[in-house]
């Protein structure tokens, strides 16, 4: 434990000190929940999910923050291979999982506060948290999409030389993840050959459970939301700490 | 005396690259043992070895008694290492990395906050302990990463080309400071290094490296006695004429390294005179004579033929170090 505690405390100072990281991570979800949450609230009216937009757009950004921001933490090992203090951590007594687990924690722990700041951002153009359990509910959400992700940014990671292939995964990757989860419109709404693909994406229980958790209402079942993206968290977990294991200096 | 280190057959492959070649060597407990060698020797593949970093292709080494292969967890507990290549956080404080590898060694709180205060004192980065290390000189960085790799009280001690790149002040510094370290710690210190100087003055024995294969190890002492006395160089452009020439039987060996005849014998001082008159006498063109006492180089040279670049090299090896800490 205590191993696991040291990895996460050096991503918590790091993560303090990167002003214009943490400016930057939540930007990009703030600007869409501004201009589309605006631009489109009048435009577009959701059935069963109330007549507001924004309300519903909220959830889905702040998993967007928590999805870019994990990927990025898990992926920033390549960063430490690169300047070499990989090294200094492999080199220690201490087991791949430890450090794995660690990072990971760290990677969520960073993602999950980048979540809260957009949640907060939010109350100020509409969102009102239904009650603490709502919250908390919402919360739980938000920790397993980040575990799920910084495993995976670990694991893409672990196999990757440099950040030249950050850009592709980030595009046919992350973007797909993103786009297709719900996290914009409503799943319903999509075309029926492309919903089932929908289904396919974890990222759309994750989104799913944090709107349930916001709002109160949801098209995918909290306890449904919950196995997958539980579920996802877990194995990408083992696949980090497998790939992860096999990582070369 | 115990061992710390044993070695047989020590093999590294990289494809078809034999990296390190079938080596093999006993380390004693408190000496210090270094590795010299040119680029891409094989040291830096060999150290990396002993610290469990790379798996051996054959071969078996044991670091105090834990087999490198079969008790990783072993052998890292009782070594300490400072990488060629930079390895801090360079935006966490000096304290910070250094608490930070405290942890990893499960060191409790109150000893380790004392050992990182004694150990920045000692490297003279105190003052600087609360500044993050993206603001530290070349030579402040490899300052910490030496307090760091101590910071644990390892057994055994790698440092890989732990001077490369300081000002000599701080050389000289250090080299002072890592041999108090071995005799009061009784710490075995096995260091890399293509600076003759460094192995000469600091190492108790010397493996000196090439092409993965260890070709001559001994103390500096019987390393330098071991090729035959006074070195005497002539520059000439008839050094082929000349070395059929200088035939006399207090000639030990003679070499021929680019238009430089190598003449290796005692008592130079003696003879000198006697070898210019030979030369004279078949009208040989003499550039230049020097005598000097055998070093490290003339070791290295009688062994392989050629020298240890060293001047460019270094500047080629800052070049590399540099590249790797910016790119991205
Ligand atoms: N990971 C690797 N993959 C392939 N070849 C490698 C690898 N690491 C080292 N080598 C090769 O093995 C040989 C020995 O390298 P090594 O780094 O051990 O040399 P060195 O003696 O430390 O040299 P230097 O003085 O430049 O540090 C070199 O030819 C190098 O190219
Ligand atoms: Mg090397």
């Amino acid at each position: 434990m205590d191993i696991i505690y040291t990895i996460w405390l050096r991503n918590m100072i790091r993560y303090m000190r990167s002003k214009s990281r943490i400016i930057g991570s939540i930007s990009m979800p703030l600007f869409f929940l501004l201009f589309l949450g605006f631009g489109l609230n009048s435009v577009v009216n959701i059935p069963r999910l109330g007549e507001n937009y924004i309300q519903f757009l909220i959830p889905g950004m702040v998993a967007m923050s928590v999805l870019f921001t994990s990927v990025f933490s898990g992926i920033q090992i390549i960063w430490d291979k690169q300047f070499g203090f990989l090294k200094e951590t492999l080199v220690a007594p201490v087991t791949r999982l430890e450090i794995m687990l660690g990072q990971t924690f760290g990677g969520a722990t960073t993602a999950v506060i980048q979540g809260i700041m957009i949640m907060v951002i939010s109350l100020f153009v509409g969102l009102k948290v239904q009650s603490v359990l709502g919250f908390l509910i919402a919360l739980g959400f938000m920790v397993l999409i980040g575990i799920s992700f910084t495993a995976f940014g670990i694991a893409i990671a672990s196999r990757m030389e440099d950040m030249t292939g950050f850009q592709l995964i980030m595009n046919f990757v992350i973007f797909p993840i993103f786009g297709l989860s719900g996290a914009l419109f409503p799943i319903s709404s999509l075309p029926s050959w492309l919903s089932p693909v929908t289904m396919f994406d974890p990222l759309t229980y994750g989104v799913e459970g944090i709107r349930y958790g916001l709002t109160g209402t949801s098209q995918i079942s909290p306890i449904m939301s919950l196995l997958v993206i539980g579920g996802f968290a877990c194995a990408m977990t083992v696949i980090g700490t497998f790939l992860f294991r096999k990582i070369s200096i | 005396m115990t061992t710390a280190i044993v070695v047989q057959d020590l093999t590294k492959k990289f494809n078809e690259l034999v990296a390190v070649n079938h080596i093999s060597f006993e380390i004693q407990q408190g000496e210090i043992f270094g590795f010299l060698g040119p680029n891409g020797a094989g040291k830096t593949t060999t150290l990396s070895m002993l610290a469990t970093m790379q798996q051996p292709t054959s071969g078996f080494a044991t670091v105090q008694g834990k087999d490198i292969e079969k008790d990783q967890d072993g052998v890292r507990k009782a070594i300490g290492i400072v990488f060629q290549d930079q390895s801090l956080d360079e935006e966490l404080t000096a304290a910070e990395n250094m608490d930070f590898h405290g942890r990893l060694y499960r060191i409790p709180p109150e000893i380790r906050k004392q050992r990182i205060d004694e150990l920045l004192r000692l490297v003279e980065l105190h003052e600087r302990k609360n500044d993050i290390v993206k603001t530290f000189s070349g030579g402040m960085r490899r300052r910490l990463e030496i307090a760091r790799g101590l910071l644990h009280h390892p057994s055994v001690l790698f440092l890989d080309e732990p001077t490369l790149g300081l000002d000599p002040q701080t050389r000289n510094h250090l080299w002072q400071y890592i041999a108090t370290l071995s005799k009061e710690k009784n710490i075995s210190i096995i260091l890399t290094t293509h600076y003759m100087e460094e192995a000469d003055r600091l190492c108790d024995r010397i493996a000196i490296i090439d092409h993965g294969t260890i070709i001559a190890l001994d103390t500096p002492d019987n390393l330098k006695n071991g090729i035959g006395g006074d070195i005497i160089t002539i520059t000439t452009p008839e050094f082929e004429k000349a070395s059929k020439i200088l035939t006399e039987p207090w000639i030990n060996r003679l070499e021929i390294y680019n238009d430089e005849v190598r003449i290796s014998l005692q008592n130079a001082e003696q003879h000198i005179s006697e070898i210019i008159t030979i030369l004279n006498k078949h009208q040989i063109t003499i550039t230049s004579v020097s005598i000097h006492k055998p070093t490290l180089e003339d070791v290295f040279l009688s062994y392989t033929g050629k020298k240890i670049r060293e001047e460019e090299s270094d500047k080629k090896e800052m070049m590399r170090r540099h590249l790797r800490m910016r790119r991205h």
